[in-house]
């Protein structure tokens, strides 16, 4: 029984959410093997080997790995997955994208998202926006998962895994990577940050939002993250949407201001160690599930906060 | 060409839905159901290509329970043309969803297909990339602009740090992001209109697909509740509490 699990990565070096993977792989049991499949990805690849608890490094190199497109990646898994009882992925926008490709291609059952491991064959993963949580049990021979990367710890450093270069596989040729538009950020990457402040409608624009948010980010040099409401009214990006279809974060302190706390918000933060709420109204749901709450107003609340940190 | 529009009849997502006592699922009984949001979106984009004359028909297509029926109403007040429901009282996953629509897709030739990037329900987020992998076709999930241009389509996809634009040959299989468009009301006159429209109700052994379930659901259960919390008085108090009581900071 061996587990391969998928790296995210940028070419340059492995992502963080590789290694909570590898996490959920160990505790599927039997040896962990990594794919680094991507373009002059050596580097990724020997970093992978250095990850703990992984046995082997499987590194895939071509062009068309460049921009990781589903079609090219998931051939690369789909040439070497009758070797793994389990294919995992983290639930990132790449793993989302990639792992039902392969497991369809695989007629098996693909599990979302597992919070985790019961046993080789069993997982826990939430449904409804993380109001219930499933216990599912696959009778497939190809286990094909994505992992929540804040349901696991990350494997630490120490390892020394072999580095195998296999052949590059080519996908279909009907999909073409055009360009895209990478937000700069100096910032803690939202999902591994340790301290998030998001900001909500109240803010009411995009200027007040960085006026606001930043400074109190940069006191506790935290990530910045958002509500849906505030995405769509243009005040934040919208790859910093915090929720059920953003982002699944668990960082130990989450400072939610002027967010009303709507479940599909509370789905990606509920699992946060502490909880803070500042909002004026005292009727806001966040309230329920926030640690310590401040019924104030944000404008004169968050900068005092910033003033006192 | 032709677009095929998947949609699903969910709980509505202003529901905050129970575990059943005896954990064997959520308490489903007279729940509001409506459409699934990521759905609407797609019906809407749909509607909008053909609006542009960039397809000629819109197809929109159900998986479950005759109640789905509803569902499929809805999307022809929308604005699809007909539409067809693959009725089976058995619990459909993805997998099972996409041999259907790979089965549909076979008989009605469409050049694109576009669905919802997860259900709010299960929140699996596999149909679309499935039902590519099966047909053997490009994905262009997480999309927030749609562009048919020359045989091709081009797709701007949400992607963890920003966004990314590709461009599929045509067919291809797209999924919806919540940015992609603001879906429009159905309106009472369009209602009436929509039960004219035509609906076929097909089984999925018309189709030979088989759709048992390939995961055991065990049990569903409540998550852990968090204690409850206090209220701070101040900004002072509350930067105490984060420094001596939780020494987060």
């Amino acid at each position: 029984m061996t587990a391969l699990v998928i790296a995210e990565h940028d070419n340059a070096s492995i992502k963080g959410a590789t290694l909570n993977t590898v996490t959920a792989a160990a505790a599927c049991g039997g040896d962990v093997h990594v794919l680094v499949a991507g373009h002059n990805a050596g580097a990724a690849a020997t970093q992978a080997a250095q990850i703990a608890g992984v046995s082997k490094v499987i590194h895939a190199d071509g062009e068309g790995f460049a921009h990781g497109l589903a079609e090219n990646i998931a051939a690369q898994v789909l040439a070497i997955a009758s070797n793994y009882s389990h294919i995992l992925f983290p639930a990132t926008a790449g793993g989302k994208n990639v792992a039902p490709r392969v497991a369809a291609k695989l007629d098996v059952a693909q599990i979302s998202d597992i919070t985790k491991v019961v046993s080789a064959d069993t997982f826990e993963r939430p449904i409804y926006a993380g109001n219930a949580i499933a216990t599912v049990q696959s009778a497939d021979a190809t286990k094909v998962i994505t992992v929540r990367t804040t349901g696991f710890d990350a494997a630490g450093q120490g390892g020394s895994a072999a580095v195998e270069t296999v052949a590059a596989a080519s996908g279909n040729g009907k999909s073409v990577y055009l360009g895209s538009e990478i937000a700069k950020n100096d910032r803690p990457e939202l999902t591994a940050a340790k301290i998030i402040v998001s900001g909500g409608r109240a803010l009411g624009s995009s200027e007040k939002f960085s006026e606001v948010m930043t400074p109190l980010a940069d006191k506790l040099g935290a990530a910045i993250g958002a509500s849906r409401a505030a995405v769509d009214a243009g005040y934040a990006p919208n790859d910093l949407q915090v929720g059920q279809t953003g982002k699944i974060v668990a960082p130990q302190l989450y400072i939610a201001a002027g967010i009303s706390g709507a479940i599909q918000h509370l789905a990606g933060m509920k699992d946060s160690k502490v909880i803070v709420a500042i909002n004026k109204d005292p009727e806001a749901p966040i309230f329920s599930v926030a640690d310590y709450g401040l019924e104030a107003d944000l404008f004169t609340a968050v900068p005092e906060l910033v003033s006192k940190l | 060409m032709k677009i095929l529009v998947p949609v699903k009849r969910v709980v509505d997502y202003n529901v905050k839905v129970r575990v059943k006592a005896d954990q064997s699922g959520m308490d489903l009984a007279n729940v509001k159901m409506s459409m699934n949001p990521f759905d609407e979106i797609a019906v809407e984009e749909a509607v909008r290509l053909k609006e542009k004359s960039v397809v000629t028909e819109v197809i929109a297509v159900s998986c479950g329970v005759t109640q789905c029926q509803e569902t499929l109403r809805t999307a022809m007040a929308i604005g699809a043309d007909r539409a067809i429901l693959v009725e089976t009282a058995e619990e459909l996953q993805p997998l099972a969803v996409a041999k259907l629509l790979k089965a549909l897709m076979d008989k009605e030739q469409p050049g694109l297909v576009i669905l919802g990037k997860q259900a709010i329900d299960d929140d699996c987020n596999q149909t679309g990339q499935m039902l590519a992998a099966l047909a053997d076709l490009p994905q262009g999930t997480f999309a927030s602009k749609v562009e048919v241009v020359d045989g091709k389509v081009n797709v701007s996809r949400e992607v963890d740090g920003g966004l990314e634009v590709l461009s599929l040959s045509l067919p291809a299989i797209v999924t919806t992001d919540l940015r992609l468009n603001e879906p429009r009301y159905v309106t009472l006159p369009n209602i009436m209109k929509a039960k004219k429209k035509q609906m076929d109700i097909v089984k999925p052994e018309d189709l030979g697909v088989d759709v048992s379930p390939r995961l055991k659901t065990l049990k569903v259960s409540e998550p852990p509740k968090r204690g409850a919390g206090i209220k701070v008085a101040d900004v002072a108090a509350l930067v105490d509490k984060l420094k001596n009581e939780a020494k987060v900071i």
